[in-house]
């Protein structure tokens, strides 16, 4: 019992408890903390990725704040089923500019996160509009007030640096032409060049098939370029994940 | 310890003692202990044989090699390898003859129910019924704008309608009219092509408005409204419409004109997929 004993010199002494409560908290600390500096290290290198544009980014904070995620999820994981269904699984890259990431838990709806280009415009508005108009199944609510609402981008840009100060790479002239970016790729009559320069793949069009810039916009141009980005012609799987 | 029994002099104690009390030390139940036991041998073993340990730049990988990746890579090569002759033999016949083959019509129909419930059922429902509110058309009535053979469904499904993406998608576009005609004689040609399938509204505009249409419509739609299904033009005399046939919409339709987009789906899915998905869009009903 001599184990014992000493134990009771721990128990019996509140300074002493104190240290060696912290001692066993800090082990506990590190455990969990220390894999997140690796975290780099567990995201494979793919081709492709790239920082949200921000009418896409402002697309994605629509999103957000509808709580899409508590029905959809944005995570296909590798089993035969999903990846015939919704195509190549998931990898941890792509959703690496994602803060917070939008994998969800649950499936109400389909999963979203290949469901860029597999819809057109069109279908989507008449969706967001009445989801029972096009699948008479659907317990979707409607979204119809997206596209009456209208977006200017003024804050765009201070969205852009929120999101470099949690890592995603905006560079300052990103950040500089945030708001002539978020106007012009819903607009194709502007000079989207910029657009397609800093967000290469970026697709302008005008998404609500309305003048300005509408959050059905931005939701349709976030979820339009969803699971694209990643050059699957160029991926090899790495075994070992 | 007055109270002390036998037993517990047996079994002793801790040597914990607080204010008097003492605490027993009572065995563990065995078959709880066991397993507790048998969790932590299993645990180790767990860790050697799977992935599990984070080191610097990856997971250990384990003894048996498993990986989630190769597992799905393995059981869609599987199943692929699986179907392969069926596949192949579904690419190699002839599209009118599967029908009489009807061990390889049965594979075909069933695998492309599953391809049309997940990429076609969006638009055109999942039972095949389209949605009238937005043009996308009815799969299941033998009325076809761009041809019902299976020959023609293929086509239609590889490459698509009036898209950029597929250079032999077929094109056709119906002008707007309300750039064309005055108000008036718009309002008289809905009437005219209501006539064609039932009452017009207004029997006296109706009789005006043929004149529109002989000038106007009958190049593509045909003298007499049946269509053309090489050039996508509905048939007006069949009461089925695409967009809806009330007065308003025809109008609407007239008006401003429609134009109805199908993606490709010659590279997105096999063509067997494909294959099977014709076939099963013309065994539902309305094939020719």
């Amino acid at each position: 019992m001599a184990i014992l004993d000493k134990h009771k010199i721990l128990e019996r002494n509140a300074t002493l408890l104190l240290v060696f409560s912290f001692l066993v908290v800090t082990i506990g600390g590190i455990v969990q903390i220390a894999p997140l500096f690796y975290l780099e290290n567990t995201i494979e290198k793919v081709e492709g990725m790239r920082p949200y544009s921000p009418l896409e980014l402002a697309g994605r904070d629509i999103y957000v704040r509808e709580g899409c995620y508590v029905c959809h999820s944005q995570m296909i994981r590798p089993m035969r089923d999903e990846v015939e269904r919704y195509g190549h699984y998931s990898l941890a890259a792509e959703s690496m500019y994602d803060h917070p990431f939008q994998w969800g838990s649950k499936r109400t709806g389909p999963d979203l996160a290949r469901v860029g280009g597999r819809y057109s415009d069109d279908w989507h508005l008449v969706h967001l509009r009445n989801p029972q108009a096009v699948v008479p199944e659907s317990v979707m609510p409607k979204y119809d007030f997206l596209e009456r609402t209208r977006m200017d981008g003024e804050y765009i840009d201070e969205l852009l640096a929120t999101h470099r100060m949690v890592g995603v790479p905006y560079t300052d002239e990103m950040i500089e032409n945030a708001r002539a970016d978020f106007l012009a790729q819903a607009d194709p009559d502007s000079d989207f060049d910029g657009v397609l320069e800093r967000y290469p793949g970026a697709q302008v069009r005008n998404f609500d098939s309305q003048p300005g810039v509408s959050e059905a916009d931005a939701l349709i141009a976030y979820m339009q370029m969803l699971g694209t980005l990643v050059d699957f012609s160029t991926f090899v799987a790495d075994a070992n994940r | 310890m007055s109270n002390e029994t036998e037993h517990d002099k047996e079994i002793g104690n801790t040597g914990h003692e607080w204010d008097g009390i003492k605490e027993l030390n009572n065995p563990l139940p065995r078959w709880w202990l066991w397993c507790f036991y048998l969790t932590i041998i299993w645990g180790v073993g767990y860790t050697i044989a799977y992935p599990a340990w984070p080191m610097i730049n990856e997971a250990t990988a384990g003894v048996l090699g498993y990986s989630t990746r190769a597992e799905v890579a393995e059981e869609i090569a599987a199943v692929e390898e699986a179907n392969g002759p069926i596949n192949a033999k579904l690419v190699a016949a002839e599209l009118t003859e599967v029908s009489d083959d009807p061990g390889l019509m049965q594979y075909a129909t069933s695998a492309g129910g599953a391809v049309f419930r997940t990429w076609c059922a969006q638009c055109h429902g999942s039972g095949g019924a389209g949605v009238q509110a937005s043009g996308y058309p009815n799969l299941l009535d033998d009325d076809w704008l761009w041809g019902g053979t299976i020959e023609d469904i293929h086509l239609t499904i590889a490459h698509g309608i009036r898209n950029e993406e597929d250079l032999d998608s077929r094109y056709s576009e119906m002008p707007a009219f309300g750039e064309i005609l005055e108000e008036e004689e718009i309002v008289s040609v809905v009437q005219y092509v209501k006539s064609l399938s039932g009452t017009p509204d207004d029997a006296a505009q109706a009789a005006a408005g043929e004149e529109v249409y002989l000038d106007n419509c009958s190049a593509c739609h045909g003298e007499e409204g049946l269509g053309d299904v090489f050039q996508g033009a509905p048939n007006l005399a069949d009461a089925i419409w695409l967009y809806g046939g009330d007065t308003e919409t025809l109008i609407e339709t007239v008006t401003y004109s429609r134009f109805g987009v199908m993606p490709p789906w010659q590279g997105r899915l096999s063509e067997a997929e494909v294959r099977a998905v014709a076939l099963y869009v013309h065994s539902r009903g309305g094939g020719q």
